[in-house]
């Protein structure tokens, strides 16, 4: 048993068949999805079709009505969702969900917070040790808010940021917190084509930076196709389509349910 | 640098404020300073409310009862054994209170403990509520522990309440607790714990989402909100030398909300100015009271006229100024520097104008 465990390729997510259901409604049903380390794969599907819910399923926001999920071969299914960031999963949301009145540093060093070793005492009474710690959380925000560009706005408030700035400012932050898997939600929402461009190859420079595997939701089907490997196609919770680009752009089920009959996007 | 020269300014001014206290305490009557150590006292218990409201964003109302646990350990420790004895008429003090007799100092300590217990025991079920739920469900348990005081006569002597506390507080005491409760509240809110309970207060969802442990970090500060205002009303006992349940109604819980409010939610040198601006104002308002004329109009004695001055400003601050006096601005020395070189530009404009 355990030898095979350690020739097979560990998967880093392994959504085994979940769904979910809100009373008689089931926003998603029998999702399955493994994730092996380094890929970044699209989730893409009509408005309402439950991306969002797989997302809130996976951070602990949800718990799956049927079956589990499982992190590093880890059963996280109704773990809360504190415990599975600091196991290594970050998100941002659809709708950006910053801490507005704090500042854009604040934003980022928060990240850091579930690593802090520091004990309260220590940290309500500045000890050294703290001092220190608090130091080297800083010094490695202002690092990350280098990489987007946002250091100068560094003590402005999160909630004052143009919007294209507030999207990158909460990817910085779930960057914070060291994640293994991020789950980005619409990131390209909102944004104009020279942004969305910028976008798309500020997420391949973070995945390779940081190692990160990728879990992406967007309706810009540029992006989609331009940098996904693998895409999953939700339609009324259930999982129409999985493949490459190509498989799924000529895929019949996604060009009727999602795409429209005559869509010629490409 | 400059962090030093705060330091060495925080020192200087924490001397010049012992001398105040020293003249105060000599030179001033009962009455004035009663006002000015109710002012002191209240500084710790806005401010520690305002750490669980202001900043951890809680809606909580129970800081009344708080108080009450703190005020009834205190008083039930620095009694001498001998006079509670003779106190408790209704039904004799259980033991260990009929026996127990501590230094003052331990007296508040273990006042801001029980309070704390009592906040962790009630935080844990009732911090899962969010908003108004939150605001009644702990507004009841500061009613619950008033009821219970006014029926437990084998600890509290019940509503006949206690007499004869010895007056230990003084403006050493309630201005030191209030350096205290600044010092550690306002160390956790500069902390990464403060900067998670402000995620909390901002938004919970993300805050959960980043790892910031909702249940922990609510009954922390709760808890840590609990301990000072037991404190504070172990001081309060002692300052008024007696208690009776009536004291811990719901008006002492508002009176620190109207602290809070006023100040600036989130800000604790608002809270600081509110609280004795609240009580010297709570005196000087007394005559408005006793009935005067405007004009031809002749307005009679109305008793708690006062209150409804409160009332009428809190409507003003609410309606034009949310926030509050210091609208989340904190007193710093950078801050004082700065204003300084406002005013006068001509001198040392080479450093200031740079930032």
């Amino acid at each position: 048993m355990e030898t095979v465990k350690i020739i097979k390729p560990m998967e880093l997510l392994n959504i085994d068949n979940i769904t979910m259901q809100f009373g008689g409604l089931t926003a998603v049903s029998n999702f399955k999805l493994k994730i092996t380390p380094g890929e970044l794969i699209g989730l893409i599907g009509p408005n309402g079709a439950g991306k969002t819910t797989v997302f809130n399923m996976i951070t602990g926001i949800y718990t799956p009505t049927i079956n589990k999920i499982y992190f590093q071969e880890q059963d996280i299914t109704g773990i809360k969702p504190d415990k599975i960031a600091k196991a290594g999963i970050a998100r941002t949301f659809q709708n950006i969900r910053l801490l507005d009145n704090l500042s854009v540093i604040d934003n980022v060093m928060i990240g850091f917070h579930l690593h802090l070793r520091s004990n309260l005492v220590s940290a309500i009474l500045g000890l050294p040790s703290y001092a220190r710690e608090e130091k080297s959380i800083h010094h490695k925000s202002m690092e990350l808010l280098e990489k987007v560009e946002l250091e100068k706005f560094k003590e402005e408030k999160a909630g004052s940021l143009p919007y294209g700035q507030q999207r990158k400012l909460e990817i910085v932050r779930a960057l914070a917190t060291g994640p293994k898997l991020l789950l980005l939600d619409e990131p390209a929402a909102g944004m104009n084509p020279q942004e969305t461009k910028e976008l798309m190859s500020f997420i391949q420079k973070i995945q390779d930076d940081f190692n990160l595997t990728i879990l992406l939701i967007e309706h810009d089907m540029k992006v989609v196709m331009g940098i996904c490997k693998r895409i999953l196609v939700l339609d009324y919770g259930i999982t129409i389509a999985e493949g490459n680009p190509a498989e799924i752009q000529n895929n019949p089920e996604v060009i009727k349910a999602y795409l429209g009959v005559d869509a010629n996007y490409a | 640098m400059k962090k030093n020269n705060g330091k060495l300014y925080t020192i200087l001014s924490l001397i010049v404020l012992a001398i105040l206290i020293y003249f105060a305490e000599n030179n001033l009557d009962a009455y004035n300073l009663r006002i000015l150590n109710l002012g002191a006292i209240y500084v710790t218990l806005g401010v520690s409310l305002n750490l669980i409201f202001g900043f951890t964003g809680q809606f909580s109302l129970g800081h009344a009862g708080f108080m009450a646990v703190g005020a009834y350990v205190t008083t039930l420790l620095v009694l001498p054994p001998w006079y509670k004895e003779m106190i408790y008429i209704l039904e004799p003090l259980v033991w260990p209170f009929s026996i127990m007799h501590t230094p003052f100092i331990i007296a508040l300590f273990l006042s801001g403990i029980f309070a704390a217990l009592a906040a962790l025991l009630i935080g844990l079920p009732v911090l899962r509520l969010k908003g108004d739920y939150l605001g009644i469900a702990t507004l009841g348990f500061a009613e619950i522990i008033r009821i219970i005081a006014n029926n437990i006569p084998q600890i509290t002597n019940g509503a006949l309440g206690i007499k004869g506390i010895p007056e230990f507080t003084n403006l050493w005491w309630t201005v030191g607790v209030a350096v205290v409760t600044i010092y550690i509240i306002k160390g956790l809110i500069n902390s990464s714990y403060g900067r998670a309970l402000m995620a909390i207060r901002e938004n919970e969802i993300a805050a959960e989402v980043i790892g910031v442990n909702l249940t922990y970090h609510k009954v922390m500060s709760f808890t840590i909100s609990a301990f000072f205002a037991g404190v504070a009303g172990g001081l309060f006992a002692c300052l008024l030398t007696t208690i009776d349940p009536k004291a811990f109604m719901f008006i002492m819980t508002f009176n620190i909300l109207i602290v809070v409010v006023l100040g600036g939610i989130g800000s604790i040198t608002g809270t600081v100015i509110a609280a004795f601006l609240f009580n010297i104002s709570l005196e000087y308002l007394r005559p408005i009271e006793a009935g005067f004329n405007v004009g031809p109009i002749v307005i009679p004695a109305i008793p708690g006229l006062r209150m409804v001055t409160f009332a009428a400003l809190l409507l003003i601050v609410i309606l034009y100024k949310q926030n509050g006096l210091m609208g989340g601005v904190e007193f710093s020395w950078n801050g004082v520097s700065r204003f300084f070189q406002k005013l006068f530009p001509n001198k040392k404009t080479s450093e200031g104008s740079s930032t």
